[in-house]
């Protein structure tokens, strides 16, 4: 006999609480939060945000529009330095460095952190060109090492039985689906640890949309994702985690699970619920 | 926390739909009551008509069960219900079975009525289950309600006192028994009777499982073979 616990029916509400605490149990922190604040020119977008995301899971970002899920979601790989009137304080650590220190290479830290956004955004070359881009202005040109990288990764992303005849072709040709998907194959070519999806299938059909689902859920084997979705039952699907933000505040992070069934905040439920506050 | 809005959707479409289930749900539990006061009274005064309409009322209970259940599955079908709403709607699915079976309960009594008419002639007094019906009819009239209400402390204090009836059960069995080694010509009629006690205390079991689902529709909570005092300190403690 093994030595599984024996259930007892009892209600364990420390177990309760330790669920509703995600990032204190037994997953190691990938990135971690602390006291986030960022303001547009006067206007504060995000305030004090803390929160831990874990290791090789899915996180997932939900609130209504304008609520900081995206700005959020930007701080982790500093894509808000290229707003002029954006200022940041605080802190985020991934494994354990602080990001917005200075001296750190952003260029490096994109490469570390790979970013899918709403729209497919391919390069207007070649399939292979677009996944092979990120390993040649690294240096690498050896024609057999850039053929597995571009494989893999395309198999990586679900794409390659689709495109592996017509690899020269321009990779605006392919359907909107497919282009998702090869951009998500161009991120993961430069093997990145975390990858950012900024509602990676709002602009796709229910179909492309289930196979990018499909496609995450293969991908947390290897890397932290972290996405926005507007889409709440894509949320419930595809994370482990669920944060849900509102007018700039991290109102409730918890296990995606609790979060859906039996969420902790009003605000929360009144959301998911498609009430009214 | 208020989470006893049922309307407030955003979509009024998805208000109407679960306000209807609900409604649905009440009519439900309006029919078994009656079932169970009707079958009682006929077993009591021997009015066969009365057991008739029982065992008729039934096929009623049980289109309704099908109704119900198909209602919830299109809510779930078409709008992914979430928390609250969710649990509301597994809670209502699985608490119409325990009324359906309610109704199969007093449909037994009822039959129970019509066997035991001819014994009855010279019987008026069972005043061995006048006590332990009246226990049941408000158990189940509190469970209805504290459905109705989505009320929490009542749905505790039901399951609670379903010890009550399990307590008055025995009693009863044990003065039947006597019953019958006084006099074997009561052995027929009291073995009926005992089966009427039986499905008295099982339709107070159904009753707090129907209070187990509201528990766990305001709460989120699954307190089914929970002991009871445990389920008083938490589900209560966390109302405060």
């Amino acid at each position: 006999m093994s030595s599984e616990p024996v259930r007892t029916h009892a209600i364990d509400m420390s177990a309760i609480a330790q669920k509703n605490q995600p990032n204190k149990g037994m997953n190691e922190t990938s990135i971690q939060i602390q006291n986030l604040n960022l303001f547009y020119g006067e206007k504060q977008a995000l305030h004090g945000i803390n929160m831990e995301i874990p290791k090789k899971q899915v996180t997932a970002y939900i609130g209504p529009s304008g609520c900081g899920k995206s700005t959020l979601l930007r701080c982790i790989n500093r894509m808000n330095d290229l707003v002029d009137s954006a200022r940041i304080e605080g802190k985020i650590n991934i494994e354990g460095k602080d990001i917005y220190q200075p001296g750190v290479d952003v260029a490096e830290l994109r490469r570390h952190v790979g970013m899918v956004f709403q729209k497919p955004n391919p390069f207007p070359k070649s399939i292979y060109e677009n996944v092979a881009y990120g390993l040649r202005i690294q240096g690498i040109n050896d024609r057999r090492i850039l053929d597995e990288a571009v494989e893999k990764s395309l198999r990586g992303a679900a794409i390659w039985d689709e495109v592996k005849d017509r690899l020269q072709d321009n990779a605006l040709g392919i359907s909107g689906g497919q282009q998702q998907r090869l951009v998500i194959a161009r991120a993961i070519a430069i093997e990145p640890t975390i990858l950012l999806l900024d509602e990676p299938s709002s602009a796709l059909d229910p179909i492309s949309s289930l196979k990018i689902e499909e496609l995450i859920n293969e991908l947390k084997e290897t890397y932290t994702i972290v996405i926005v979705t507007h889409n709440m039952q894509q949320a419930a699907r595809v994370s482990d985690f669920t944060a849900f933000m509102y007018m700039g505040d991290l109102i409730e992070f918890g296990d995606t699970n609790t979060i859906f069934t039996n969420p902790e905040k009003k605000q929360t439920e009144d959301y998911i619920t498609g009430r009214y506050g | 926390m208020d989470k006893q809005q049922i309307g407030k959707h955003i979509s009024h479409k998805f208000n109407e739909e679960i306000e209807n289930i609900r409604n649905q749900f009440l009519v439900m539990g309006g029919l078994v009551e009656q079932q169970l006061a009707d079958a009682v009274e006929a077993l009591v005064t021997g009015n066969l008509q009365l057991a008739e309409k029982v065992i008729q009322a039934d096929t009623q209970v049980n289109d309704l069960e099908h109704d119900i259940d198909e209602a919830c599955l299109l809510v779930i079908a078409k709008r992914q219900p979430t928390a609250f709403d969710l649990r509301l709607l597994i809670a209502i699915s699985k608490a119409i079975s325990e009324l359906e079976r309610v109704g199969d309960q007093a449909k037994r009594i009822a039959d129970m009525a019509i066997k035991l008419e001819e014994f009855n002639k010279g019987y008026t007094d069972f005043h061995e289950l006048k006590h332990l019906l009246e226990l049941v009819r408000s158990i189940l009239n509190d469970a209805l309600d504290a459905f109705a209400r989505l009320d929490v402390e009542r749905a505790v204090d039901v399951v609670i006192r379903d010890k009550d009836v399990d307590q008055e059960y025995i009693s009863i069995f044990r003065q039947l028994t006597l019953s019958m080694m006084e006099d074997s010509r009561n052995i027929k009629r009291t073995l009926n009777i005992m089966n009427a006690i039986r499905s008295l205390e099982r339709i107070s079991d159904h009753a707090g499982n129907v209070c187990d689902y509201v528990i766990y529709a305001v709460q989120g909570q699954d307190v089914r073979h929970v002991p009871d005092d445990q389920i008083k300190a938490t589900v209560l403690g966390r109302k405060a």
